[in-house]
């Protein structure tokens, strides 16, 4: 168990870090509040309405294609940079991964998904 | 370099064959009517062949894929079942209006990942098979889009799926934490130097694989998403998932315990005792008490799981082989059953209550012979199936000086006889609804998917031998 005393030390750091400060910075800031200063921050956009609204399902179906899409690079970049070590066998790993894929694409063409509906 | 692949020919085999099911679908114009079930057993057929070509060699692919003899044996069995869950599916699927490709092709799916599982010899890859087959599962439950109750079992099913989930991967956190590898050739190497320690990590990374074991195998206290699941999927897919997700499910926990856990079996054995106690009583008696017959097997499923733990429990050689023996009597008796419930189905109406089975003699004779069949089998009387492979359980068990677990099984054995055999007097006795109608041709390819079933279950429970050599000879491998 001593190898795990670094962990716990670790642990109280980062919480004690936060707190302290926290703490700190409210002791030393002025403090000046005004309507916009008090707003929700959401990338300088002007809010409106609150985040917990209905949006229609259809996204749900976007995001799932789109996250196949990133997982695609995630593989294609370090295959990319290791390419000229593994040699042909790696090209043809990489073409059946991407017929594989891109026979789900088209499966989910034809399962008309890309159609807004 | 092709020699490295020899091990996954099996699951390339059937991988390939749920591709062409997704490329016919998805190249097919619209309203053509394409063979793609017969595609599917094309693939298994392949598979099978590969299989049995692979016995005695024990190829290893990347270090990772063993296709040891236990593995292959796992394989066939899974095999098995998916050509007859395709042969049941074919009338059903056309009835229900289910999309033919998407349920092929996820069926297909869930069995590479069953096979997967089976012939894993590495805790990532045990993990990464079990999301194969438990997502293509999760949408099989839920494939009845428009029926409320089927979308409530697949979402309970996937919520508690993904727990379960979470608490496996946390145990191969902890295994990897300790011993440095996933592989389970050196986690084993490295908890037999260990055997004398108390580590309370490895004891917190066997709790936590148990757990996740046990919800997949649905042993009580896990077992609450069963009864749900199984009975708002359709009846075949229910059929398909207690026979092949709990097979394969058992292979890998077979593995992971019995050989690279198989030093501290002093400390789980107890916890799997207690398991296969409470699994085997909470199974049978909560059984009798249903009135809804697909519910009533989902509860026998339970009980069934039960009985394979003892095996496990056991661990003797005559409890591994019998665990193998087991399987594969429960997985052809268990899927046949759901398959004659499937057949008796209608769009409509499930007809899957108990009382629409009153008359059926009448109408549909040779369902109701097949349907006596397997039912004798899962209560275990001769000369079936079950009655074998309950035989092999509880003699392991006694030789292991399990008395308690055996006296329990014989128990809940007796009791379980009652509820199954109250199916037969239904069918046989009692004049009901089915009485009065017409009679109905029942779906050829679905007939003899059944036929040959029974014959299996009558070859099991006559000539049992050559079966059990083999499951005998599959266990020496690696155990």
């Amino acid at each position: 168990m001593g190898g795990y005393l670094s962990v716990v030390i670790y642990l109280v750091m980062i919480v004690a870090f936060a707190i302290v400060s926290l703490a700190v910075a409210r002791v030393l800031r002025p403090r000046r509040p005004f309507a916009a200063k008090l707003q929700t921050y959401e990338c300088g956009a002007e809010p409106f309405g609150q985040a917990w609204v209905q949006f229609p399902v259809g996204f749900y179906l976007v995001a799932l294609l789109f996250i196949v899409f990133d997982a695609l690079a995630v593989f294609l970049f370090p295959w990319v940079l290791a390419l000229r070590g593994l040699g042909m066998w790696a090209v043809v790993a990489m073409v059946v991964f991407l017929a594989i894929l891109g026979l789900g694409w088209f499966y989910a063409f034809r399962e008309r998904l890309l159609e807004w509906q | 370099m092709m020699e490295s692949f020899t091990a996954v020919v099996p699951m390339l085999c059937v991988t390939v064959a749920a591709l062409a099911v997704m490329g016919a679908e998805a190249f097919r114009a619209r309203g053509e009517n394409l063979p793609v079930g017969g595609l599917g057993i094309v693939g298994l057929v392949g598979a099978a062949a590969a299989s049995v070509l692979l016995w005695d060699r024990n190829a290893v692919s990347f270090g990772v894929i063993k296709a040891d003899n236990f593995g292959l044996f796992v394989t066939m069995v899974l095999l098995l079942v998916g050509v007859l869950t395709i042969m049941l599916s074919a009338p059903v699927v056309g009835r229900d209006g289910l999309p033919k490709g998407d349920y092929y092709a996820l069926v297909l799916f869930s069995i590479v990942g069953m096979i997967m599982m089976a012939t894993a010899n590495d805790l990532l890859v045990v993990f990464i098979a079990l999301e194969i087959l438990s997502i293509a599962v999760y949408v099989l439950t839920g494939i009845r889009r428009d029926d409320p109750q089927a979308a409530e079992a697949a979402f309970k099913y996937f919520l508690l799926g993904a727990f379960s989930s979470a608490f496996f991967l946390y145990g191969i956190a902890f295994t990897y934490g300790l011993s440095g590898s996933t592989r389970l050739d050196r986690v084993g190497a490295y908890l037999a130097a260990q055997s004398l320690s108390d580590d309370p990590l490895i004891l917190i990374a066997l709790g936590l694989l148990l757990v996740g074991f046990a919800f997949k195998i649905s042993a009580v206290p896990f077992h609450m998403w069963t009864p749900d699941a199984y009975e708002g999927a359709p009846a075949i897919v229910t059929g398909f998932m207690s026979t092949g997700v709990k097979a394969a499910a058992f292979a890998a926990f077979a593995r992971v315990f019995l050989s690279a856990f198989e030093p501290f079996s002093g400390d789980w054995a107890p916890v799997v005792w207690l398991l296969a106690a409470a699994t085997m009583v909470l199974g049978t008696f909560v059984g009798v008490a249903q009135s809804n017959l697909k519910r009533m097997l989902a509860y026998s499923s339970i009980a069934h799981g039960g009985y394979l733990l003892v095996g496990l429990v056991a661990a003797n050689e005559v409890g591994k082989a019998a665990i193998l023996f087991y399987l594969l009597a429960y997985a052809v008796t268990n899927l046949a059953a759901f398959g004659v419930i499937a057949l008796l189905g209608a769009r409509e109406a499930a007809n899957d209550e108990l009382r629409d089975y009153a008359g059926l003699w009448h109408t549909r004779p040779a369902l109701a012979a097949l349907m006596t069949v397997c039912m004798l089998s899962l209560g275990g009387l001769p000369p079936t199936a079950g009655f074998i492979g309950k035989w092999y359980i509880f003699s392991a068990a006694v030789g292991a000086g399990y008395y308690g677990l055996a006296i329990i099984g014989v128990l809940t054995s007796v009791v379980s006889v009652f509820f199954y055999l109250r199916v037969v007097v239904m069918m046989y006795m009692a004049d009901g609804p089915a009485a009065t109608s017409a009679p109905v041709e029942t779906p050829r390819v679905a007939l003899a998917a059944l036929a040959a079933a029974v014959a299996v279950i009558f070859y099991l429970g006559v000539l049992p031998a050559r079966i059990l050599d083999l499951a005998v000879a599959s266990v020496a491998t690696i155990f």
